[in-house]
């Protein structure tokens, strides 16, 4: 029964929306949204990687570059372009769609190390832009996001942001579960377990692979803008090369391949940061040896260890 | 996969710790003796601005424990709650956001770099409460907010007192090589906004990329631009010493202007030889030992850097001195407001009048958040790697 109820969909969902739900109760002041909210965004981000890695087994290093490519598309689409904010949001997810394609099609060919540098290549890239553009991006220093207003609404303040990333992640982990409960999600499993074998039985490796990449990149691009919706300011080291790791630390900490391990690596890589302040200049060096504690305790990623553990405890 | 029985306890244990992990709420800083003032902070000590959020965070530390064994602030010690954003904006902001709702700050002085300055002023504004930004870029300040403030020079102040100083030598062509950095940036259109103010013309405009090993190709170019009579380069970090340390190689031979992003030691360390002769201006703080007893700024500035390099045993630099600034400022307009009022302070702040500081002497007003002139800048030579302060004409 537990067994069941541990890999059903419904129950995940419905532990996501209860959690998502409690915590607004819980809180004792609005900083505590905030944070949650963060893990509500990276988590998002952070889903795509999970269909893209955990799926489908083809890593990137780079995926920070699309949560910048859709976070300026909400900063720049409504400021230099006159366009609507929600419309940005929308046509930043399509960008990230379609860059994705572009840049996946030739570097997906690439396999273990040497995707994993070319998709680097591309995060560097994106970050770069970002930084040398200044008269589109606003340089190295950032630039403000317009508010967004939708039917006349302004939306603002932390509890509304709450709720929208809340409700974000929501569709995002119902797309994620279902991608793997597809024909498609079977696709991808096949290839990660042998790209020879998958081919062998007949699944289309290569359009398979860019799928996983698109659908991924759309993940980042769409939490990237609600990420710069949220703050109402963006700089390019959102795209930075220290984003894309904690992004892929997120979903090997968490579980490879588990949306609600990915929830919980993004909690523990947003949350960890705020309660380590107390320990000030060892904060870093904590947090590291967190991490490799986690790694080497649970090695399957929090969620599937423990999900083990329980499982044999039960037995 | 088989299991040892210790294995098994390892992973419990592991669970346990993650289990008390997200249980416990999260600490909201130390608390003192009774009823602290509660300053919050939040720099970039760790991460590529640390050079500059380092020097902050100590001199905030430093002062603040000064303070306090002095009998703190209206009676009421101060509770200094500082946060490293590492750089970050995105964490910049959510740390704004604690020391508001959850530390329940008067006022803060903090945010090291633009970028994280921009991401926290909604979050202050927002509050009603006031902001010191240690952050550099004339945006913090222009449009005016009513609760931020700043205290470091911007780079217009420092492009006019560059341009002052050609003008007076009669340079009157000059050639321009800019880091593409936020600081190069920023600075170089400052200086290109103002450099007809001079009746100064830019020849060649040339730049180089923060992390760029090699100037040599474009200080050629300049070099072979007819009729330049000495070059400016806007820059930051490594590229200016590296600018420099080319410069001489090329046996360029005009007078080179650096900024007061490198008015510290360690680029004249980097730059060696090379630096000698190089001018840049720069706060009084970077002579502290050579300035004229009848200098308004000689007490204070001597006394800072005397604190500050027997606290850290680290030379002091520019960046401190803006910490240093931004928490005097603050204290004096609780002092001033004799209440912890954030409205009040707020209002004590904007009337700071000749605060003589490590920075130059403030005086703001509804209209201006920084209050420093060109006056507070000190046009500096490099001669055998130290200092020479060079006399107004």
């Amino acid at each position: 029964m537990l067994k069941t109820l541990l890999s059903s969909r419904l129950a995940v969902l419905l532990l996501l929306a209860v959690v998502i739900a409690l915590v607004p109760v819980l809180a004792p002041s609005s900083f505590y949204l905030r944070v949650a909210a963060l893990v509500w965004v990276f988590a998002l981000a952070a889903l795509g990687l999970t269909i893209l890695m955990g799926y489908a087994g083809q890593v990137s290093l780079g995926h920070a570059g699309f949560l910048g490519i859709g976070a300026y598309a909400v900063a720049i689409g409504p400021a230099r372009l006159g366009l609507d904010p929600l419309l940005s949001l929308v046509l930043g997810a399509v960008l990230c769609g379609l860059v994705a394609y572009v840049v996946g099609k030739p570097i997906l060919r690439l396999k273990g190390y040497y995707l994993a540098i070319a998709t680097l290549g591309f995060g560097l890239i994106v970050a770069l832009v970002l930084t040398s553009e200044g008269a589109i991006t606003g340089g190295p220093d950032g630039m403000q996001v317009p508010r967004m207003t939708v039917l006349g609404w302004r939306v603002s303040g932390i509890q509304t942001w709450y709720w929208i990333t809340g409700g974000a992640l929501l569709i995002g982990a119902l797309l994620a579960l279902n991608i793997q409960a597809s024909p498609s999600g079977r696709a991808f499993r096949a290839l990660h377990d042998s790209e020879i074998a998958a081919a062998g039985v007949g699944v289309d490796v290569a359009s398979k692979k860019l799928a996983a990449f698109v659908i991924s990149g759309v993940y980042a691009g769409v939490a990237g803008s609600l990420l710069a919706l949220m703050n109402g300011f963006i700089t390019p080291e959102a795209a930075g090369f220290m984003h894309s790791i904690e992004l892929v630390a997120m979903v090997i900490i968490g579980g490879l391949g588990s949306v609600v391990g990915t929830v919980v690596g993004a909690a523990f890589l947003v949350v960890l940061p705020q309660a380590l302040t107390m320990l000030h200049e060892y904060e870093q060096a904590v947090l590291g040896l967190l991490i490799m504690a986690f790694m080497i305790l649970l090695p399957a990623g929090i969620v599937p260890s423990l999900r083990r553990l329980v499982l044999e405890r039960v037995r | 996969m088989p299991q040892t029985a210790g294995s098994r306890g390892l992973r419990a244990a592991a669970v346990a710790t993650f289990a008390a992990l997200a249980t416990v709420p999260v600490p909201t800083g130390p608390s003192h003796a009774a009823d602290p003032i509660r300053i919050g902070s939040v720099v970039s000590a760790t991460g590529p601005a640390s050079f500059l959020g380092d020097p902050e965070q100590k001199t905030l530390k430093l002062y603040v424990d000064q303070l306090n064994k002095k009998g703190g602030v209206l009676g009421r010690p101060i509770e200094l709650v500082l946060y490293d954003d590492g750089g970050d904006a995105n964490k910049a902001r959510t740390f704004a956001t604690r020391l508001i709702e959850d530390d329940k700050v008067v006022a803060m002085v903090g945010g090291t770099t633009t970028g994280t300055t921009m991401a926290m002023i909604p979050v202050f504004e927002d509050a009603k409460v006031p902001f010191i930004s240690l952050a550099g870029a004339i945006e913090i300040v222009e449009p005016v907010r009513a609760y931020v403030f700043k205290t470091p020079h911007t780079d217009k102040t420092a492009c006019q007192k560059i341009f002052e100083d050609m003008k007076a030598r009669g340079l009157t062509k000059i050639g321009m090589i800019s880091g593409t950095d936020g600081f190069g940036k920023s600075m170089r259109a400052q200086c290109l906004k103002v450099v007809g103010d001079y009746g100064i013309t830019v020849a060649i405009d040339e730049s180089y990329g923060p992390t760029d090993a090699d100037m040599t190709p474009q200080l050629n170019k300049i070099k072979n631009t007819a009729g330049v009579q000495a070059v400016l380069n806007p820059g930051f970090g490594q590229g200016p010493a590296i600018v420099t340390r080319n410069y001489a190689q090329l046996g360029i031979g005009l007078p080179l202007y650096q900024s007061h992003g490198v008015a510290s030691k360690s680029f004249v360390d980097l730059a060696g030889p090379a630096a000698e002769g190089v001018r840049l201006p720069a706060p009084a703080l970077l002579i502290a030992d050579k300035l004229a007893d009848t200098d308004p700024q000689k007490a204070v500035v001597t006394e800072y850097k005397k604190s500050y390099e027997t606290a850290t045993g680290q030379p002091v630099s520019t960046f401190g001195g803006y910490g240093f600034d931004g928490i005097q400022i603050l204290v004096k307009a609780i002092e001033q407001a004799k209440s912890t009022d954030s409205q009040k302070i707020r209002d004590a702040i904007e009337a700071t009048k000749g605060y003589v500081g490590a920075t130059g002497l403030y005086t703001m007003s509804p209209t201006d958040h920084l209050g420093l002139g060109t006056e507070s800048f000190r046009m500096l030579e490099i001669r055998g790697g130290d200092w020479v302060p060079q006399e107004k004409k």
